[in-house]
């Protein structure tokens, strides 16, 4: 009955549309419409830690600019300290109203007596299962690869931040990687749905089975199973160890299409993605589940150590807003802003210090404006 | 200097490590396993484990047997051999024997897998110092533990205590963390900064991290590899076995000759250690004599007889 409801959850009538390839066509899972009043959506708004107040309010001047339908419900929770705990649980309200939200990334101590990852929080409590992360070659952008264009599906609500550790003995931990059939098959599907929606080819399963056997054998089986409902519909489906496939994406990138993979690879291929195409500031991202949907940059990075000088990109926040935006079906406003945003990269006069330019956070958002 | 070198003080002793049927079950000859215990050095060609049901990998068996607890993965650029990156130059260092690799899983009821990741003190303090007394020999002047302790508190928190404790031992060599994430990320941007430095993180971590720094330099064809534990080492190189050309007298030895240089400075004969490198850089950076994997048309012995006639010519 479950896996049934769960299938049904992922697979919504499917609307043909036209959509970039930077356009996020995710399925739209979202049961009930979002919050809105006369025309305007209310979405949820974390800035988060780090650079994340600075490259938000480039999105916020930018909405303001086109007169986007969006009103924010602004949450300024900060994970530097547990402190934020009360504001941090309004935000989650906050989202639950809304059903949409845009996010930076909040800080979470390392120290074991510091608060739970909030972010991971999020995720497992929205149950926003899917982590979508596109990379792809910025135009007049040349990095040391080229051509890149791949998508990295990840599992995001189980695997190895299951958050259940204990000491048996002194000196002794044990830490579970959780892994289910039911929340394979689910990610294997969006992978598959994801990749037919975006007129992608293949869809290719990252796992370390050969040593998980039971675990990242249960992911590699059902996503084989998932597999066989697609084939009719031409998508390839591979696998490849994930050890392998780090060699391979930093020597041959090109290779790779949609990728679906458990929780940790995600952050370790994500991060590998977004090095290769210019860095966190440049990959959107966005998790989604079926009942909410919160967009977020791909590459989840606080940057403390250039907080506050102005010296963000806010490229990656700016167009995981664009993927809000087509979301909520206010597709002319969304490609409006990521060709303004790509323009004003492909001219390569105003570029932020991590592309290698001097300007700043806000000389960069205003010429993304006047291209508008 | 006499113009003939002087040759390598190594006497081998040649074992077959070719799996043999014993009691049902595929293991490495008794015949090696002594050899290694007694000589506790080794130098290992690829294996390649049976695909199939109940095969424990022979690589495992080999790493329980003579405890090796840290796989050290150097990473160098190799000039005359082209990849979008050319200055790479990482030493990576792995801890072998448990975190995600601990083999324990169950399946609790019907589609729900638990796996289990074993960090252990004694496990993680023996990798930290074998880091910390790795940078010191090899002068890089900065241990970085890489790590996920934002999410797996516990577990890689406690991987982090034992090489913070550790790293007080060695006041000469700089300690610092870093997210495994950012490690991803910064190394694929721009590899040059992780030159100064040894890093050194949990199995699975290493793992991935290694072959991507491999990936970096043009795979594992060129990189070495050391296992070293407590009743022995063992340096191998890490590449398959390929059976694709096998026989032909084609493949690429540089894996493996630079893994018995590592093998040399472990026994501290770092002069021909030094030499062999030279002369094998030198006859790759050279490209006339290198096999197909790298671009040439050379054989496996032709490349061999290129190194030692540079060899030959070193006074």
């Amino acid at each position: 009955m479950l896996r049934n409801a769960l299938s049904a959850a992922t697979r919504p009538v499917v609307r043909s549309r036209t959509a970039t390839t930077l356009s996020a066509g995710y399925p739209k899972v979202t049961q009930r419409a979002p919050t809105k009043y006369g025309g305007v959506y209310t979405v949820t708004l974390i800035p988060g830690d780090g650079v994340g107040s600075e490259i938000t309010d480039s999105v916020k001047e930018i909405f303001e600019y086109v007169n986007a339908p969006i009103e924010w419900e602004q949450y300024n929770v900060s994970g530097v300290s547990s402190a934020g705990q009360d504001l941090f649980k309004l935000a989650m309200e906050s989202l639950q109203r809304n059903r949409v939200g845009l996010k930076g990334i909040l800080f979470t101590p390392i120290s074991q007596s510091g608060h739970i990852s909030w972010n991971v929080a999020m995720r497992q409590q929205l149950d926003i299962y899917a982590s979508v992360v596109l990379c792809k070659s910025l135009p007049g952008y040349p990095t040391r690869h080229k051509d890149v264009d791949f998508v990295i599906v990840r599992e995001n609500t189980e695997g190895e931040y299951s958050g259940l550790e204990h000491q048996s003995y002194p000196g002794v931990v044990e830490s579970l990687k959780v892994m289910t059939r039911a929340k394979a098959e689910r990610i294997s599907r969006f992978a598959f749905d994801f990749a037919l929606k975006n007129g992608r080819k293949k869809v290719t399963c990252i796992h370390k089975a050969n040593i998980m056997k039971l675990g990242d054998g249960l992911f590699l089986n059902t996503f084989r199973q998932v597999a066989e409902n697609y084939k009719s519909l031409g998508i390839v489906a591979n696998d490849m160890i994930v050890d392998n496939t780090s060699m391979q994406l930093v020597a041959k990138p090109g290779q790779f299409d949609v990728m679906v993979m458990p929780n940790l690879y995600g952050a370790i291929i994500s991060n590998i993605g977004a090095a290769l195409v210019g860095g966190p500031g440049v990959v959107p991202g966005c998790n989604v589940g079926s009942d909410y949907a919160l967009f977020e940059p791909g590459c989840r990075h606080v940057a403390s150590d250039i907080m506050g000088t102005n010296r963000a990109n806010p490229t990656a926040m700016i167009l995981s807003a664009t993927m809000m935006l087509r979301h909520l079906g206010l597709d002319l406003i969304a490609n409006n802003i990521a060709s303004a945003t790509f323009d004003v990269i492909n001219a390569g006069e105003v570029r932020t210090a991590d592309m290698g330019g001097s300007a700043t956070t806000s000389e960069f958002t205003q010429a993304i404006i006047k291209k508008l | 200097m006499s113009p003939v070198p002087s040759p390598v003080p190594i006497e081998w002793e040649e074992v077959s490590v070719t799996p043999v049927l014993k009691g049902g079950k595929t293991v490495i000859p008794d015949a090696a396993i002594s050899s290694i215990k007694r000589n506790t050095v080794a130098l290992k060609g690829p294996l390649a484990t049976p695909i199939g049901k109940g095969h424990v990998s022979l690589n495992l068996t080999l790493r329980r047997t003579f405890n090796l607890f840290a796989n050290v993965r150097p990473c160098a650029s190799i000039k005359g051999y082209k990849t979008p990156y050319d200055d790479v130059n990482t030493v990576l260092i792995r801890e072998n024997t448990e975190g995600e690799y601990s083999g324990i899983e169950h399946e609790i009821v019907d589609g729900v897998v638990q796996s289990i990741k074993l960090i252990t003190w004694d496990a993680s303090e023996r990798v930290a110092r074998y880091a910390f007394h790795y940078a010191q020999a090899s002068g890089r002047k900065r241990v970085t533990a890489v790590h996920k302790a934002n999410i797996m508190k516990m577990s890689d928190g406690m991987f982090l205590s034992a090489c913070r404790q550790v790293s007080k031992e060695f006041p000469d060599v700089a300690y610092d963390e870093d997210l495994l994430d950012r490690v991803c990320l910064q190394v694929v941007q721009n590899p040059l900064p992780f030159s100064n430095r040894v890093m050194v993180m949990p199995n699975l971590y290493g793992d991935i991290l290694s072959d991507m720094c491999a990936g970096l330099i043009g795979g594992l064809g060129l990189t070495p590899s050391g296992n070293i534990g407590r009743d022995a080492s063992i340096f191998e190189a890490v590449h398959g076995s390929a059976p694709d050309i096998a026989g032909k007298g084609l493949a690429n030895p540089t894996a493996l000759l630079l893994s018995s240089l590592m093998m040399l400075r472990h026994m501290h004969l770092n002069e021909h250690a030094a030499k062999i490198e030279k002369a094998t850089l030198d006859t790759i950076a050279e490209g006339k004599s290198i096999t197909g994997d790298l671009g040439g048309k050379a054989t496996t012995k032709e490349y061999t007889t290129a190194i030692i006639n540079r060899l030959g010519r070193t006074t």
